[in-house]
């Protein structure tokens, strides 16, 4: 399991090659490995300037890891990365990653929903959009909460 | 003990950290005296439904005893993701 709080872009071929390498190797060897990656939209219609994002040092670490220990323990999963960025992105940059190897791809695909959806609330991150005409603070939405009750 | 605020409760408050000397009993009692401070807190600290609150970096809820406690952040609802 790799947990990385990072500002530095990462590489998202190079990164998923390497989670891939050696996860169907030994007992709970996988056959199936589900990336999913979370890139900046342009949600001001063209006039996003860029994200910046705030988190929590020491906290946002801790509380990662732990929503990905519980993922690895639920779905019994073979290998978990979760890669987050934060400091100033631009439309278009890759702003985090998760993975997830597990026997078959269900539990993979499952796996990785619950990363995102605890990631979303409980990982502690803020988004803020800056734009020509000034910058906002994100608000986070109901439904992203209300994703959480799945669980 | 040491205060830590995050994005717009940070803004408001304006500053990112500081240290309280405090004999609050509970997450309520801070949030009372720390508004009674100045507006910028009492503006901060209007709507404790839009806030979270971590102890010692485990979220919490403003019921919880500060007993022991060495570090407390408040911040919005988290958007990460």
């Amino acid at each position: 399991m790799r947990v990385s709080v990072q500002s530095a872009p990462f590489d998202l071929g190079a990164e998923a090659n390497g989670f891939s390498e050696g996860v169907s190797e030994g007992a709970s060897g996988a056959g199936a490995v589900v990336t999913f990656t979370g890139v900046v939209r342009d949600l001001a219609q063209g006039g996003l300037e860029a994200m910046e994002i705030e988190h929590y040092p020491g906290m946002t670490e801790k509380a990662i890891t732990a929503i990905a220990e519980e993922a690895a323990h639920r779905w019994a999963l073979s290998d978990v990365l979760v890669i987050h960025r934060h400091g100033r992105l631009r439309p278009g940059e890759m702003i985090m990653m998760v993975a997830t190897a597990a026997p078959h791809r269900a539990h993979a695909f499952e796996a990785a929903e619950y990363l995102m959806d605890y990631l979303k609330s409980r990982a502690p991150f803020w988004k803020k959009e800056i734009a020509a005409g000034g910058a906002e603070w994100v608000a986070a939405k109901a439904e992203d909460e209300d994703a959480l009750d799945r669980w | 003990m040491d205060v830590l605020y995050f994005a717009w409760v940070r803004e408001r408050i304006g500053l990112p950290r500081e240290t309280v000397e405090t004999g609050a009993a509970t997450v309520s009692d801070l949030v009372n005296e720390l508004s009674a401070r100045e507006t910028r807190y009492a503006a901060a600290f209007a709507d404790l439904a839009a806030l979270r609150v971590a102890l010692d970096q485990e979220l919490s809820d403003f019921d919880a005893p500060l007993a022991g406690v060495r570090e407390v952040a408040f911040f919005p609802p988290m958007t990460g993701g």
